[in-house]
């Protein structure tokens, strides 16, 4: 295979939500610019926006799951397409609920009068973007949309894309929390999974969970413990639990700099402080994405 | 009077909110529907009992009568069936149970068998009754999961009190369905801001009833207070930005045990609530 085709993905994770999986990779997408295509897949709560302020070049609509539609001139209120519906998205008085139905059709297929139609339905927007570190490729998924995780995938095959025809060698992902469809959709045929946590008794559980999760999909993971002074006890905890096939290769402690660079709508890596904390936090975030280019041989 | 407690972002203490809120709160009835990533048993001290399986409806292809004619591969919306020289194959992870394949199928050869996508447990005490929902690792669909959590609902339950999963996807519209107020859990930064607003149109759609505690207050900016004002959102309360609640919740201290004085301004809360639930 030849080197341009030869593109790396990396899905930085977290299992439990508000760990500084964003602050952390906006870091990265910015140490790694001269070479990384950034995706932000956390499409329901996408946020890499705010730090990179892209100017949108390319905005595409993006049809996930189809939606019923009603014929009320052809319906003749039977009801069995409302007893069918396996997801209760057909009300008493036979409409279709927009935010249940899931677009499978089997409505469409026992209507006896034929009068349900299955259409597109536009259930967000991907987007190709400039910004200070480059193309970005980031989504918004409408408001109580389905199918994240398909959405999730589009991004991910643009971003691919883009690295080839620009010549860079790793996508960096942004997944979302949980464990579920758009976690695994953002993981799926990724080198390299790098997980953040912090030191409490949830994102330890929520991080068993999402290594487990890995393991399945024999994905290798790193672990980044942010926050880590918070509760030295249980940072001591993660790191035990790690030893083995995942290894912890950063701990950060607490610091207000990641909200202060957030608010001037900046990374960590970009802002200049001459604090010695904050020297040393940018330090292990270049440790970070040293790691990473390791690992993968880039 | 049932309360569901969401966000847009992660981490912003929507846990934090449901188990005081329960806890300060004689005969609630909890749920955790986060299913990906449940942390409610963590704060509660209750010993819970696996006392149901949520499952989906999957094909079972009966080869013998299959004449491999493509129907229902065809008409499967989530390509979750795939038409192979020789067989049907299924990907059991994206099939949603829907009932098309065997519907549609001319040789009646599809039955549907159930799967396990998670566990509901159950905990209970003589002033809280608790139900979480567990997603088996592996599997994508949290949905069926939480719906079938959503059935331990009594309806002689006076209080329920809903943790929903983060993000503002299908899973978080099936956790605050039927609830008869939102509490947004708010974190006042750039990011808290931005996914709270998505939920917030999410809410306007659905036509529920929601305000806003501000978590974690005095960090970041006063952007997501004022977002709130000019939308008129009201803001329930405030809980400041403090190491000592920071590292309670770190080891599962509610914040009600730790810090005492918060049960009556959470059962002032409830009260304000039922109030405005009241005035529609």
């Amino acid at each position: 295979m030849s080197e341009s085709t030869n593109v790396k993905q990396v899905t930085v994770i977290s299992g439990k939500g508000g760990t500084g999986k964003s602050s952390l990779i906006a870091s990265l997408a910015y140490l790694m610019k001269d070479y990384t295509i950034l995706a932000d897949a956390d499409v329901d709560a996408a946020d890499l926006y705010l730090i990179f302020t892209p100017d949108v070049k390319e905005k595409h609509e993006y049809e996930g799951l189809k939606l019923a539609k009603i014929d009320e001139d052809l319906c003749t209120k039977c009801g069995l397409c409302r007893d069918a519906c396996r997801f209760d998205a057909i009300t008493e008085d036979i409409k279709i609920d927009s935010f249940k139905c899931e677009g499978c059709g089997l409505c469409y297929h026992v209507c006896p009068e034929k009068a349900i139609s299955m259409n597109a339905r536009i259930s967000g927007h991907y987007m190709k973007s400039e910004t200070r570190i480059g193309t970005m490729v980031h989504a918004r998924l409408i408001p109580g949309e389905e199918s994240s995780g398909l959405l999730v995938a589009q991004v991910r095959k643009i971003a691919e894309e883009v690295a080839k025809e620009e010549k860079k060698k790793l996508v960096l992902i942004d997944g979302s929390p949980g464990i579920g469809c758009p976690v695994i959709s953002s993981l799926t045929g990724s080198n390299l999974a790098v997980v953040v946590t912090e030191p409490t008794i949830s994102a330890l559980h929520d991080l068993k969970r999402i290594l487990e999760l890995l393991i399945q999909f024999r994905i290798p993971g790193y672990v980044v413990i942010n926050k880590s002074d918070m509760n030295e006890k249980v940072s001591q905890e993660i790191e035990e639990f790690c030893q083995g096939n995942n290894t912890v290769i950063a701990k950060i402690p607490y610091n207000d700099i990641f909200n202060t660079a957030m608010i001037q709508k900046l990374s960590v890596s970009e802002i200049e402080d001459d604090s010695d904390d904050v020297k040393e936090i940018q330090e292990t975030i270049k440790g970070v994405a040293a790691k990473i280019k390791s690992f993968l041989k880039i | 009077m049932r309360i569901a407690v969401a966000s847009g972002k992660g981490g912003t203490g929507k846990t934090l909110i449901a188990t005081s809120l329960a806890l300060s709160l004689e005969g609630a009835h909890i749920l955790d529907a986060d299913v990906e990533e449940p942390n409610c048993s963590l704060f509660l001290d209750l010993d819970t009992k696996k006392i149901a399986t949520a499952t989906v409806p999957i094909p079972d292809i009966d080869t013998d009568l299959c004449t491999l004619c493509g129907k229902c591969s065809d008409s499967c919306e989530y390509n979750a069936l795939a038409n192979l020289p020789g067989q049907i194959l299924l990907f059991d992870k994206i099939c949603h149970g829907c009932g098309v394949c065997s519907y549609v199928c001319p040789e009646d050869a599809i039955t549907e068998v159930d799967k396990p996508l998670g566990y509901i447990f159950e905990g209970k005490n003589e002033h809280i009754t608790f139900h979480y929902g567990e997603l088996i690792v592996g599997e994508e669909l949290a949905t069926p999961v939480i719906s079938r959590l959503m059935k331990t609902i009594d309806k002689n339950d006076k209080i329920v009190i809903v943790d929903s999963p983060p993000g503002s996807a299908c899973p978080m519209v099936e956790a605050i369905h039927g609830a008869d107020f939102v509490i947004l859990a708010g974190e006042p930064t750039p990011f808290g801001l931005s996914d709270m607003k998505i939920v917030v149109e999410s809410l306007i759609k659905l036509g529920t009833k929601f305000g806003v505690i501000i978590n974690k207050d005095g960090v970041g900016n006063n952007e997501l207070e004022l977002f709130c004002k000019e939308n008129e959102i009201p803001i329930l309360m405030k809980i400041p930005f403090d190491m000592e609640i920071a590292k309670q919740n770190s080891v599962g201290i509610p914040l009600v045990k730790g810090f005492p004085e918060y049960e009556s301004k959470f059962q002032n809360l409830y009260s304000n609530i039922e109030e405005m639930v009241k005035n529609e």
